[in-house]
């Protein structure tokens, strides 16, 4: 890890501890023990309301403008992961911290796609290695439209800062 | 190279095939393409790059921006100079050559 | 070939479509879309990423399939869409515009029309530093189109300059046609797009490198190597700093420019304003420009996003056929309109564009004396 690494969403796109916990969209770390949760990492102004729309029980507010950062309600939200493959920012994932090992859902649009038991690395925001985890479900649906749904299983620790997979080259299919 | 498959667009269609030629220093090699290529596409999916050398100082030149704007990618077609082939769809037959 | 027409729209992208689809919705009857490339849709159909805004935008949808929307819309109501047709000249004479236009196989031909409405959208910008024209050395949307709409990726390991929205967005989708993004260089101390972009890449493992530009690309008959250094709080470029990637293709992805030769050739007026990408001419709030039936929209208007295009294309047709409407309905259309423009251009990433078309809306009433006709 270097020295001095750029931190903050509008210096580098990676949020501060602070920018993170302050984020209306990012549900309380006693939620994500109680079971799934959708955690919304837009932090900026940008228009849009794809995700507040998607939300089968309202559990996103975004209002007018649209410019303005979506609020999750994290008693409302039951971690449908709905919201996940409707973010054109692919910037919504779904925690769930209520058991053993930690189940992360995000999007995945890349090619291959990965099999439900297959082992993949697990990367941080920064795209670092952090722990190997087991795929535990892929799902997809037309009206998703090419963004797959995959959720892996990683140690508690890394929950907060697993946000992206590599499929291991050769790993049997 | 060939995009063959992707994770939003799909497996390629293998469309219509179609041969042009590509002529250079009087010699002329024959090349495939898909009928929705352009002249540009199919030379670098079929791996060449370069199109053409700039008249004083006969500098390698290829594409640049793709939409026919910046005339980077011209070449001889058909008999015809400074043809914008980013923007030229093959046909079977076709002359291109290397200015 | 020789024609009249009612509207003539050029550019089929997302802003001339939308205006000549909104022209025809509203009783324009004979409307005439040309574009001189081989494909309609202008940047939409290489977009395969969903689109941002409201719903009224499509967002959620990806670029290609609303380009697709927008061409049926178009084709359904009557319009005429000729591709291949370039616009070589145009003449201004009162109410009738002339528009010379050539095509491959029909040759030069004129059309009459009274009302032109320009949506030329813009062309990539470009950085000279030693090996600039080397071939590989290319536009990010000129990547994105070989890729995304001919399925050619010219080389494997890419060097994107620019940290903006293009930037990232091209380097996403680099990713995913299978190529390696070794990094995205950005000469300012923060990234130029949104977070959610260079998220999308951080994590996959693109380095964002800050403060860091290109130095030169080195090469034979293709790029080899290219050679970034970082630059200090001057701007200038620090000497010792440099890194050496090895790359066979480079990205540029910095800034867009419209395209307002056509405007310029008609003898519109125009401003130049950097929150817009520089020149681009001004209009009113109908988007009418200086001359009489000569309109504008889309990036061209300035250098914005889909969603504002197509907004603006709306409002341009409404513009152009508020003729067929009562002044009521024609106004109120407008005033929408704008509110739904505001809207988008609301927050930080907007706001600079938000005040700029005031200016152009202040700027059109001095320069005319009137705020609209």
């Amino acid at each position: 890890m270097e020295a001095e690494e750029p931190t903050g969403v509008n210096v580098i796109g990676i949020p501060t501890d602070e920018e993170f916990w302050k984020c209306p969209g990012v549900p309380s770390l006693k939620r994500m023990k109680r079971g799934p949760v959708a955690v919304i990492e837009c932090f900026q102004e940008i228009p849009c309301n794809v995700c507040e729309i998607a939300c089968p029980r309202g559990a996103i507010k975004v209002g007018h403008p649209i410019t303005n950062v979506p609020i999750l309600n994290e008693d409302a939200c039951v971690g449908c992961k709905l919201c996940i493959p409707v973010c054109p920012g692919l910037a919504i994932f779904v925690v769930d911290l209520s058991s053993d090992e930690a189940k992360v859902s995000l999007p995945y649009e890349m090619l291959p796609i990965p099999k439900v038991g297959e082992r993949v690395e697990v990367l941080d925001r920064r795209g670092r290695f952090l722990t190997e985890g087991r795929v535990i479900e892929v799902l997809y649906a037309d009206k998703f439209d090419r963004t797959f749904i995959v959720t892996v299983s990683v140690p508690k620790e890394y929950a907060l800062h697993a946000r992206s997979i590599r499929v291991i080259k050769g790993e049997k299919r | 190279m060939r995009v063959w498959d992707h994770p939003i667009l799909g497996p390629l269609k293998r469309a219509r095939e179609v041969t042009f030629y590509l002529c250079r220093n009087g010699k002329c090699e024959e090349v495939k393409a898909f009928e929705r290529d352009t002249v540009a596409s199919a030379l670098l999916a079929a791996g060449y790059r370069v199109f053409r050398y700039s008249d004083k100082y006969r500098e390698p030149r290829s594409v640049f921006c793709a939409i026919g704007l910046c005339n980077s990618c011209i070449m001889v077609v058909d008999g015809q100079p400074n043809v914008r082939t980013c923007i030229t769809p093959v046909r079977d037959g076709m002359k291109v050559e290397v200015p | 070939m020789e024609a009249e027409y009612d509207i003539v729209v050029v550019g089929s992208g997302p802003a001339g479509l939308s205006a000549a689809a909104e022209a025809l919705r509203r009783g324009c009857k004979r409307v005439l879309v040309v574009d001189e490339n081989p494909i309609p849709g202008g940047q939409l159909f290489k977009q395969i990423h969903k689109f941002f805004g409201s719903k009224e935008h499509y967002a959620g949808i990806r670029g290609f399939r609303i380009g697709e929307i927008l061409l049926n819309d178009v084709e359904k109501l009557g319009g005429t869409v000729l591709l291949r047709t370039s616009v070589i000249g145009a003449s201004y004479d009162g109410g009738t515009k002339t528009l010379w236009l050539n095509n491959p196989e029909r040759g030069v031909g004129k059309v009459r029309t009274r009302k032109v409405i320009i949506a030329t959208g813009a062309k990539e910008n470009v950085i000279a530093f030693p090996g600039w024209t080397l071939p590989g050395v290319m536009g990010a949307g000129a990547v994105q189109t070989l890729v995304n709409i001919y399925r050619v990726l010219p080389s494997r390991r890419v060097l994107m300059v620019g940290s903006g929205n293009v930037g990232l967005i091209v380097s996403y989708q680099l990713l995913q046609a299978g190529a390696e993004v070794v990094a995205v260089v950005e000469i300012l101390p923060r990234i130029g797009g949104w977070a959610v972009h260079a998220a999308k890449v951080l994590r996959m493992g693109v380095p964002i490198l800050l403060s860091t530009t290109v130095k030169e690309v080195r090469g034979v008959e293709w790029v080899e190597e290219a050679v970034v250094w970082r630059v200090g709080r001057d701007g200038r470029p620090v000497a010792g700093s440099e890194t050496v990637f090895d790359a066979d293709l480079v990205c540029l992805a910095v800034g867009l420019s419209p395209n307002v030769e056509l405007t310029r050739m008609l003898g519109c007026e125009h401003i130049y304003l950097k929150a817009l990408g520089g020149w681009t001419p001004i209009h009113d709030e109908k988007m009418e420009t200086t001359l009489r039936g000569v309109y504008v929209c889309g990036d061209v208007a300035g250098v914005e996003e889909a969603s504002i295009a197509i907004e603006e294309g709306r409002l341009a047709g409404i513009g152009a056929s508020c003729e067929f409407l009562s002044r009521e309905e024609c106004s109120s259309l407008v005033e929408e309109s704008w509110r739904r423009l505001d809207e988008l251009r609301s927050g930080p990433f907007g706001e600079p564009r938000k005040e700029a078309k005031r200016l152009i809306l202040k700027e059109f009433k001095q320069r005319t004396g009137s705020l609209s006709r």
